[in-house]
């Protein structure tokens, strides 16, 4: 459970402004790629965003190239979750398996504001704020799992290595 | 409230019920892989631990640059058959089987209530035979050959209702196309797609396969037909074991229901650079081509192959053309020999080559230089998929790539019926 503000976007943000494809081919680590996270967007964002922050969006967040660092930038920001109406499919299995949560709640998009102070409960499949508390569809363990490991390939590996 | 055949297959996978929206991990019946299996298995060694949980559910197909063009693919073929020995993979095809996407369905590993998942972006092409088959990245491909589980998100579906009868010279290639045309290349983002209504049944495993394959192209997570007579007939001989077939229940839910009259359509040609601008044959015919690609994933199979005998019979392709013909496995080649098909094509001039991808992801046998034009029957037009980024790339089905072959530029099929 943490807590964080609110940043709020529209439908269909792409890949391209989350993060710009002049940079997809350098090799950046990803406190690097954070930098350029929503360049094209939010020029604000990158120098603003604190750890913690939840990114609340429309529908199809994530839509275009399949590009891991569209993910990998906002982990390295600082997002603990991305809350939107719907999300690109490759962008969303990205985003799980690099440790970001992809949340989906129409209500909490309808209701949050940029600046909002909101709290994430995911054993609960909640996230609150002074607005209510707005409910999305509770994540498996095993997806709080690989968020809390930080990404797939560290979460198989911890697996691996219990058995 | 039904469920639809893809809640089925994934509820019973995952021991209870699921509906659409869910997130569920489940053990898969199948692994697919294929020339990328070479930077799979260095994700694999990163996870430290020595052998794959369940060898026998991994299929390797070498598919993508066969024969190796290079030294580079060369040695990614190499770790692959030393990789395949030391974890005792028994389904291991090496270059001379065909097209992964062509083999699994023939070898009988895509069966009706199956989960497939593949390290390539066309494995929805099994929803052809009823199973649930989806596209996963490199790094989960690894992780799933060590843990044997993947996690999912259960898709919503949307239905596309079939009416009519193709009129002749129109195919499922144009179907697909026209649908993506309308539509949009997101027009099924993230969801299941049901080809059903009264004309599903009629279509051939072939139409359903190329139709399933296309579905990626529309955004799908998975494509499918509900499995009928014709899938159960098409399998015997072929399944490699049980499997349980699921359909969808008449009260399930789907996010929304598109109907098509086959009879309405005509040939369809996707031009450059996007799978989504998409006109009807007029519109483009005449357009003068340097090369035509005869074969993929999409339509390389004895159908195709004899769609487009049919024109070249007595016929010769274009002097200013180069012809690429690619059965798409060694069995559709087999039978191409047998029904006469390939003579045809030798006869008319074609190039006929190695079943395998060919130039279709760019790689070797046929690249493209700048200014280049040419009409493939392969599922993407992207800029510089097949060589220079000032070359293009038409798409049309089988008898439209053998008419503009034979006029040496983009031509109408059913002019030369
Ligand atoms: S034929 Fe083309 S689309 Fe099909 S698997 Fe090979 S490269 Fe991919």
């Amino acid at each position: 459970m943490s807590q964080g503000k609110v940043w709020k976007y529209g439908d269909n943000v792409n890949t391209d402004v989350i993060f710009p494809g002049r940079y997809t081919y350098q090799i950046m680590p990803p406190e690097e790629t954070a930098k350029h996270a929503l360049e094209d967007l939010d020029p604000e964002f990158a120098g603003s965003v604190r750890s913690g922050d939840v990114i609340v969006a429309g529908k199809n967040f994530g839509c275009g190239s399949s590009r891991e660092q569209a993910a990998a930038c906002l982990k390295g920001a600082g997002v603990q979750a991305v809350v939107a109406r719907s999300f690109a499919r490759i962008y969303f299995r990205n985003a799980i398996n690099l440790g970001l949560a992809v949340l989906q709640c129409d209500e909490a998009v309808d209701a949050l504001e940029k600046g909002d102070a909101v709290e994430l409960d995911f054993a609960k499949g909640e996230i609150r704020s002074a607005k209510g508390a707005f409910r999305f569809l509770p994540l498996p363990d095993f997806v709080i799992g690989i968020l809390e490991a930080g990404g797939l390939l560290e979460y198989t590996k911890k697996k691996l290595a219990k058995e | 409230m039904g469920k639809t055949l893809t809640e089925k297959i994934l509820g019973r996978k995952a021991g209870k019920d699921v509906q659409a929206g869910e997130v569920i991990t489940v053990s898969p019946d199948t692994i697919l892989s294929h020339d990328n299996s070479a930077a799979i298995i260095q994700e694999f060694r990163k996870l430290g631990v020595k052998k794959v949980r369940a060898p026998e559910k991994i299929v390797i197909v070498l598919d993508h640059i066969v024969p190796a063009s290079d030294e580079k693919y060369a040695q990614n073929h190499k770790s692959i058959r030393e990789f395949v020995a030391e974890q005792g993979i028994p389904h291991f095809f090496d270059i001379n089987a065909g097209i992964c996407h062509q083999v699994l369905p023939e070898q009988g590993f895509a069966l009706p209530g199956k989960v497939i998942v593949g390290s390539d972006s066309h494995t929805p092409s099994y929803g052809a035979l009823g199973a649930f088959a989806t596209g996963i990245g490199r790094t989960e491909t690894a992780c799933t050959w060590a843990t044997d589980e993947i996690w999912l998100r259960v898709p919503e579906t949307m239905r596309i209702d079939l009416s009519g009868r193709f009129r002749a010279g129109v195919f499922a290639k144009d179907l697909s196309l026209k649908l993506i045309g309308d539509h949009g290349a997101e027009m099924a983002n993230y969801k299941a797609v049901e080809f059903a209504g009264p004309a599903a049944g009629d279509l051939s495993v072939g139409a359903r396969l190329t139709l399933a394959n296309m579905s990626a192209e529309m955004g799908a997570k998975t494509g499918y037909f509900v499995p009928d007579e014709k899938t159960l007939k098409w399998l015997e001989g072929r399944a490699r074991g049980p499997f349980v077939v699921a359909l969808s229940d008449p009260d399930a839910r789907f996010e929304s229901i598109l109907a098509y009259d086959l009879g309405a359509l005509e040939p369809q040609v996707a031009c450059p650079h996007t799978v989504d601008n998409v006109k009807p044959i007029g519109a483009v015919a005449g357009k003068p081509v340097n090369q035509v690609l005869i074969g993929t994933c999409t339509n390389g199979r004895l159908e195709d192959l004899e769609a487009a005998a049919a024109i070249f019979k007595g016929r010769k392709v274009h002097s200013g053309v180069r012809v690429l013909v690619i059965p798409a496995s060694w069995e559709v080649y087999r039978e191409a020999l047998k029904s006469g098909a390939l003579a045809v094509l030798v006869d008319a001039g074609c190039v006929i080559l190695n079943s395998g991808c060919g130039p279709c992801l760019g790689a070797h046998e046929g690249i493209m230089a700048a200014g280049e034009i040419c009409l493939s029957t392969s599922n993407r037009n992207f800029r510089g998929r097949m060589g220079h980024r000032d070359s293009e790339i038409y798409l049309a089905s089988p008898a439209t790539a053998a008419a503009t072959a034979v006029a040496g530029k983009i031509a109408d099929p059913r002019e030369f019926a």
